[in-house]
């Protein structure tokens, strides 16, 4: 495709292995805003039609809601849970590192077997969604902490999104405005539920959400 | 040609004269006037009039270590190009002898630790042993995705043949390539992410405990060969970033000498402004260096 778009995926994949590797969750926060803020470039760029308005309103509340309000709202569940900064994985952070280029190995095998149409195929696009897609899985599988699970779930939205602009030339702004009203209406809630683990476990350890108050 | 002789002498006389930048950076930051830029030529010239002292429990091995330590630089450093002056050696797959050169470098400087028989010199060995391990995939996985971003396999066309044409048709390869190599810099010549060169506890430190028990000449060779060293890797990070390919020697070959003596200054910045990393976290910057470089030699195997 071009050159600018590839620079936002390796971008992406940047920001990934961050993830996978940082054990503060102010900095996850951050990383995962300023992931938002790249893909709300991506449509622009993408489709490089710099007339038309709907992409600008699109790319506009992408970056509004991912680069801003979801960090915002996390940050302040964060700051109210008494809870230690510092997240405690299942799996290393070294051992998560490596496997993030083993995990993008993967994808560009499993892409390069999906028929894509022509004009799609040689991009990265393809690829680095579906690797966003599993470092998003991983994180939510792998980390103990609630927020870390949210920060998770965007991540997986992220890709699923990336490939959604890539595949779907023409994707109507209704349907790209439901799904951000979805996203939106998910982390909210998801934030209501932290500050409640919170406040009856004193934690937002899920690891320990099976054992018995005393 | 005349080439491959500029690029050696300039290596040669050139070389001390990086530490001193560094130390001249880090001294304007921290507010003091700092030694004088040619320190490092006159601790040589110093240490040269000096004899040496040998312990009775150590073997020839220490006294090899430094005399190996400066003929594998040396080797090295007939290996690689400085911006457009080809090297004086090049064949297919001289990159890899280029990474292990190193190797012999720090297996003896290594063994030599070893043979004082001094605790502190044991366990400086060990953390360098083990960084270096894991320095390793991120130099060679980063040169081979140059190799096949440039199709040679010489490290002296490689990096001549990065010209400004392919950071605008592969700029994301080359800039992970530079990134996961500066790291390896940093991590190979003990420089402050990785290694303090400036502590004084042997606790802490680990190039320089290794080099405690030695003096005098051997002591010089050791300063010069880590100065080379830092020329060497240096030079082929210039290589990368500093794409300055007019075809004219008298323009190329100081754009990369103006780039080493920035790359001095820019290893000074980052010497004064963070601290060093805690010895648990460094093999996470080496992890992430050589995730850098995997995934530069996936974005060009594709």
């Amino acid at each position: 495709m071009n050159n600018s778009v590839d620079t936002i995926m390796v971008f992406l994949v940047l920001t990934n292995l961050m993830l996978l590797g940082t054990s503060r969750l102010g900095t996850c926060i951050r990383v995962v805003a300023i992931q938002g803020i790249a893909l709300g470039l991506l449509p622009l760029f993408l489709h490089r039609n710099w007339g038309e308005i709907h992409l600008w309103l699109l790319a506009g509340a992408i970056m509004g809601l991912k680069g801003g309000v979801f960090p915002w709202l996390l940050s302040r569940t964060l700051r109210e849970s008494n809870d230690s900064r510092e997240d405690e994985p299942f799996v290393g952070y070294g051992l998560s590192v490596v496997t993030g280029p083993l995990a993008l190995a993967t994808c560009f095998w499993v892409s390069s077997r999906l028929p894509l149409s022509p004009q799609i195929a040689p991009s990265l696009v393809v690829p680095v969604a579906l690797f966003t897609i599993m470092v998003g899985l991983f994180l939510i599988v792998s980390r103990k902490k609630a927020l870390t699970q949210v920060l998770g779930y965007l991540v997986l939205e992220n890709g699923i999104y990336t490939f959604g602009v890539a595949l779907a030339q023409k994707q109507p702004l209704l349907v790209e405005m439901g799904i951000l009203l979805d996203v939106f209406a998910a982390v909210f809630v998801m934030g209501i539920i932290i500050f409640h683990i919170n406040r009856e476990f004193d934690h937002i350890d899920t690891d320990q959400l099976s054992s018995l108050r005393s | 040609m005349v080439e491959p002789y500029v690029n050696i002498m300039l290596a040669i006389i050139l070389a001390p004269l990086l530490p001193g930048v560094i130390n001249r950076t880090k001294a304007i930051f921290a507010g003091r006037r700092g030694q004088p830029l040619l320190q490092v030529y006159f601790d040589l010239w110093k240490l040269m009039q000096k004899g040496a002292v040998y312990s009775r429990t150590t073997t020839w091995l220490f006294r090899a270590g430094p005399v190996i330590g400066l003929s594998a630089i040396l080797a090295a450093i007939l290996l690689v190009p400085l911006g457009a002056a080809e090297s004086a050696i090049s064949f297919k797959g001289d990159l890899i002898l280029f990474a292990y050169l190193f190797g012999i470098m720090r297996f003896f400087t290594v063994l030599a630790a070893l043979d004082t028989g001094s605790a502190f010199e044991g366990m400086g060995a060990s953390r360098e042993v083990t960084f270096a391990a894991l320095a390793e995939p991120a130099l060679l996985m980063g040169l081979a995705a140059l190799a096949r971003q440039t199709n040679y396999l010489s490290l002296s066309h490689m990096l001549t043949g990065v010209s400004p044409a392919m950071w605008g048709a592969a700029s994301p390869v080359l800039a992970l390539v530079a990134a996961s190599l500066f790291v390896v810099f940093l991590a190979e010549n003990a420089r402050i992410p990785v290694d303090d060169p400036n502590t004084h506890l042997e606790l802490t430190m680990i190039h320089e405990v290794m080099v405690l028990d030695h003096g005098g000449p051997d002591f010089a060779f050791i300063v010069y060969a880590a100065s080379l060293k830092l020329w060497a890797l240096g030079a082929v990070l210039i290589g990368i970033a500093v794409p300055i390919r007019s075809g004219r020697l008298w323009i190329d070959v100081p754009a990369a000498v103006a780039g080493m003596l920035l790359l001095a200054v820019l290893v000074g910045i980052i010497e004064s402004s963070m601290a060093r990393l805690k010895l648990l976290r460094v093999p996470q910057l080496l992890l992430g260096a050589t995730a850098f470089s995997i995934l530069a030699l996936v974005l060009v195997l594709r």
